[in-house]
């Protein structure tokens, strides 16, 4: 409890780190929770298409359905960021307990681990899951989400490998070895811990790379168009041509802006939590 | 004659808490040709002091007031009004200081020639052959081949070697004034034998002026004429090395000098000062030394006592009980304070 | 042979090292740190290894704790070859022997509170059932170690101690294991001067009154003879145990050459007795490296006793040599034994 008012506290004092926060926040609580109360209208209106921005029918305009603009931005995130947030937990948690296993046991566990871990490094991910999704159609979010996760972990991996490998010659580590604490307890909560900024910011880049690959993919089509999300919105609105009618900008843009903005607090608050981890960045 | 003076010199680093007092309003003189020897624990403000002395201090710290002044043959400096100019000519010319010989004393991808030229160029000895003929007489005071370590790299060099090499550099321009950070503090006994024999030398030979700072009171025994003993940034006592060992009047140079085992002669009475030292950023009132202190009584933590002369000439303790710790050393005799209160 | 602290328990060793090599290698070359050192302590026995860098003697501290295999010799423990045993045994045998390392800032995990760093092995090792058990345990370990008023450690994270009580903490959970032997390893080389002493009384304490084995490694003689009165102490230099002796013995009336210039050659505390101390000189200042280690007596380069012909040849062995009142000490030097006097007296520095 007091690490997470300490982290707070901390927080304060950056500027950036504070947009970054309430950014993510902001975020979560639209994409997330507001969706509950918020009931889905997406009963095609003939006489509303691409209709201007006017409230407080429809905040953000209508598409080229004359669906309401902004409900679909409230119920669009939610698929996107639930993809990108638990790919982001498979991946960090492949990452953690493999490098941490081939740091510590060391040997044989240790090469095969390395071995998979650079064949995977040089697989460039974007295109190979350009292949995979068009290949599979995966239709599920959930897919999407564990095919994203297995393309990410092998940066994060060797990162905590090399952490591990550092901190095993700690003599708090020598330490717990003799007292016979057992593996478990030793990486779980003794290395590991000492890791845990590290592992968050590597867990809100990998979040901020599954957007964009979602972003990507469903921009080039490659997944089935139905339901919405902000990543569809983008490609019919690409697709139906709303690029060329003036009233329909809010279409295009939202979901840009949502996007892009997104990534931005992600960024920001990556930034700010990697100068309040390393005490040596902190101001005086 | 007074070569270096210092008055009132205080000294505060910014922190996240507060401002921390690192060293307090110390004042202190060294005559030329004295060795002063300024013994204190983690957290007494010496290493503070040190390198204020040539201007070295951190970013973060301030002098909030006092005086450090420098007088030689033919000036007399306020050191801390020189502008970068005389500051340059300052340093290495009248004031040298040798750090420990950590290696990261030296620039680890340059050769040790290469950072005598560098110092000697930075300092105003721009005639690299001068300070080549300097550097080789110097090495070979420090009991060095010139050849082979010129040519070296820091990492090839031992500890031991690495500090004569940091010393013969402090010399390169012939300072009046050389200030010692811990010289033998991470040696070995052989390796420290052979470096404060050599400083013993060099002064001899050289004649300079010399403060060293340590926690250590044996290389005090050995190499000073005088000693301050410093505690919560400020001087507790100043006296002959000589008084300070026999006729300290400080209960924590007392408590200091219980603490340190000997190996010859007796042991004695050993103990250790109970407690830790003061934050020092919230000091509490009155004596800083108090809440450890077996002489202490309410007038203590009312004012920090001021330095006072006590029994002995150029001899003081900032102690309002001094006469009392006097008393219970019961003998002015030349015998360790651990043996007297055994 | 080797000579028993514990005349009570002359003979009965707790733990012992028979015969100890250790080498490494390393780009340039093998490096043999420990070269064939035996050393036996018996319980309750408080005693010092002490020697400059490069002798060996962390090598050979972390290998009594079990934290290095010896590349040859035994490691007993009683009665049984440590290195052959398995499973509970060999655990058994790693918590009966705790090392406490050198740097306070280092052997504490800074993200842990005190409470967590010592009730984890109480846990473990089902010493204490969680909550209140567990807390009244760690509280009266930190009394035990002089942390006092222990509740207000409990949460403390390291950075908010001084070095002296992290050293404190680390020797309590140490202590949480019931461990038969310690190893302090420079253990109050980086603290304080002025609470040295206090943390030696603790080690002196937990060896006297509750019977544990403590060993402490040190290149700080003062701290060597005051830890180790009424014990013993043993020199090495380069690899090898070059004296084994009583403290006083050892300190009054060392009796390898190079146990004499060492001594001869620490300042002291004090004017008087540092100015008229006679010194040594040894014919070179520098000690050879491990690589290219001098053949016959390995100090015989440095050695003001050295003899051509018999030190430069042959290597020697520990053994015996009276000592003051009948107490039997051990050197490890050709004159030392053949003259069957200490080199302090052959040196006239007596």
């Amino acid at each position: 409890m007091s690490g997470a008012l300490d982290f707070l506290r901390q927080l304060r004092k950056k500027p950036t780190g504070i947009a970054g926060f309430a950014g993510v926040l902001f975020f979560f609580m639209f994409a997330l929770v507001i969706p509950f109360f918020v009931p889905v209208m997406d009963t095609p209106d003939v006489s509303a298409i691409y209709q201007p921005p006017s409230f407080p029918a429809h905040p953000l305009g209508t598409d080229n359905q004359g669906r309401d603009v902004f409900n679909q931005m409230i119920h669009g995130g939610r698929d996107i960021l639930l993809v990108a947030l638990i790919a982001a937990l498979f991946s960090t948690l492949i990452a953690v307990t493999f490098g941490s296993l081939a740091a510590t046991l060391g040997g044989r566990v240790d090469q095969v681990i390395l071995a998979i871990t650079d064949v995977v490094l040089t697989i460039p991910t974007l295109i190979v899951l350009i292949v995979i999704a068009a290949i599979a159609r995966p239709s599920s979010f959930w897919m999407l989400a564990i095919i994203l996760a297995l393309l990410q972990w092998a940066s994060l991996l060797r990162a905590i490998r090399a952490q591990v490998l550092s901190l095993k010659e700690r003599d708090f580590v020598e330490a717990a070895r003799s007292l016979d604490l057992g593996l478990f307890h030793i990486i779980f909560k003794e290395m590991l811990p000492n890791m845990r900024s590290y592992i968050v910011i590597h867990f809100i880049i990998a979040m901020t790379n599954a957007i964009y690959a979602q972003a990507a993919i469903v921009l080039l089509g490659l997944v089935p168009v139905a339901g919405q999300n902000w990543g569809i919105m983008l490609y019919n609105a690409q697709v139906q041509g709303a690029l060329y009618f003036r009233d329909s900008l809010w279409y295009i843009l939202s979901p840009i802006l949502a996007i892009a903005l997104f990534q931005l607090s992600l960024v920001l608050l990556a930034g700010a939590l990697e100068e309040m981890f390393n005490p040596r960045l902190r101001s005086a | 004659m007074t070569v270096l003076s210092i008055q009132d010199l205080s000294i505060e680093y910014l922190s996240r808490r507060g401002p921390v007092h690192a060293v307090r309003k110390v004042s202190f003189e060294l005559a030329k040709g004295e060795t002063l020897a300024i013994i204190g624990e983690s957290g007494s403000g010496k290493t503070t002091l040190a390198v204020s002395l040539i201007r070295l201090s951190p970013r973060s710290a301030r002098i909030t007031e006092g005086s450090i002044r420098f007088r030689g043959d033919t000036k007399d400096l306020d050191v801390l009004q020189l502008d970068d100019d005389e500051l340059r000519r300052y340093r290495w010319n009248d004031c040298a200081m040798v750090f420990q010989a950590a290696l990261n004393s030296f620039n680890p991808v340059i050769s040790i020639w290469d950072q005598f030229l560098d110092t000697g160029r930075a300092h105003g000895m721009g005639d690299s052959r001068r300070v080549r003929d300097r550097a080789s007489e110097l090495l070979e005071l420090v009991r060095l081949d010139p050849e082979r370590v010129l040519r070296a790299y820091p990492h090839e060099l031992s500890g031991g070697m690495r500090q004569r090499v940091l010393i013969a550099m402090s010399l390169l321009l012939s300072p009046d004034v050389v200030i010692l950070d811990e010289p033998t503090t991470a040696l070995d006994i052989l390796t420290q034998r052979a470096i404060i024999d050599l400083l013993k030398e060099l002064r001899d030979k050289l004649g300079f002026s010399m403060i060293f700072i340590s926690h250590d009171l044996s290389i005090a025994a050995e190499l000073a004429d005088r000693m301050l003993t410093m505690y919560a940034g400020r001087v507790v006592e100043r006296a002959k090395v000589d008084d300070m060992f026999y006729r300290p009047r400080h209960p924590y140079s007392v408590g200091l000098l219980r603490a340190v085992p000997r190996v010859s002669g007796t042991l004695g009475k050993v103990v250790s000062i109970p407690g830790s030292p003061p934050d020092l950023i919230r000091l509490p009132p009155g004596c800083a030394y108090a809440p450890r202190c077996p002489f202490v009584i309410d007038a203590c933590r009312e004012a920090e006592p001021p330095l006072i002369p006590v029994d002995t000439p150029e001899h003081d303790a900032a102690c309002i009980r001094w006469q009392d710790v006097a008393e219970t050393l019961r003998s002015d005799d030349e015998i360790p304070v651990a043996e007297k209160l055994a | 042979m080797t000579v028993s602290g514990d005349t009570t328990v002359r003979g009965t060793s707790l733990i012992e090292l028979e015969g100890v090599t250790r080498t490494f290698k390393t780009p340039a070359g093998v490096i043999t740190a420990v070269d064939n050192v035996s050393l036996a302590l018996g319980v309750g026995e408080a005693m010092c290894v002490v020697g400059e860098s490069g002798c060996g003697k962390t090598t050979t501290g972390r290998m009594l704790a079990g934290l290095l295999q010896p590349t040859s010799g035994r490691l007993m423990f009683e009665g049984a070859d440590v290195w052959q045993t398995k499973g509970p045994k060999l655990a058994a045998f790693r918590r009966a022997v705790q090392l406490v390392h050198q740097d306070p800032y280092a052997s504490l995990n800074p993200i842990r509170t005190v409470y967590q760093t010592l009730s984890a092995p109480l846990f473990k090792h089902h010493k204490s059932k969680r909550g209140r058990d567990a807390r009244a345990r760690v509280v009266e370990l930190l009394e035990r170690v002089g942390l006092t008023p222990a509740p207000d450690f409990l949460v403390k994270y390291p950075h908010q101690l001084s070095g002296g009580q992290r050293q404190r903490v680390a020797i309590a959970r140490a202590l949480t294991v019931d461990p038969r032997v310690i190893v302090a390893d420079e253990a109050v080389s980086m603290v304080d001067v002025s609470i040295r002493i206090s943390l030696l009384n603790l080690l002196l304490g937990l060896a006297r009154e509750f019977k544990v084995t403590v060993v402490l490694i040190t290149h700080d003689l003062a701290v060597a003879r005051f830890f180790a009165r009424g014990g013993r102490i043993g020199v090495m230099y380069l690899g090898k145990v070059v004296e084994l002796a009583g403290t006083d013995t050892l300190v009054e009336d060392p009796a390898h050459p190079y146990s004499t210039a060492l001594i001869a050659a620490i300042p002291e505390a004090d004017p008087n007795i540092t100015r008229n101390k006679r010194r040594v000189e040894l014919r070179s200042a520098d000690a050879p490296s491990l690589l290219a280690l001098p053949p016959g007596c390995v100090f015989h380069p440095r050695c003001p006793l050295a003899e051509p012909g018999l030190c430069d040849v042959l290597v020697p062995v520990l053994e015996g040599i009276p000592g003051r009142e009948g107490e039997r000490r051990e050197v490890a030097c050709h004159v030392a034994q053949r003259e069957r006097a200490p080199a302090a007296e052959l040196l006239g520095v007596r």
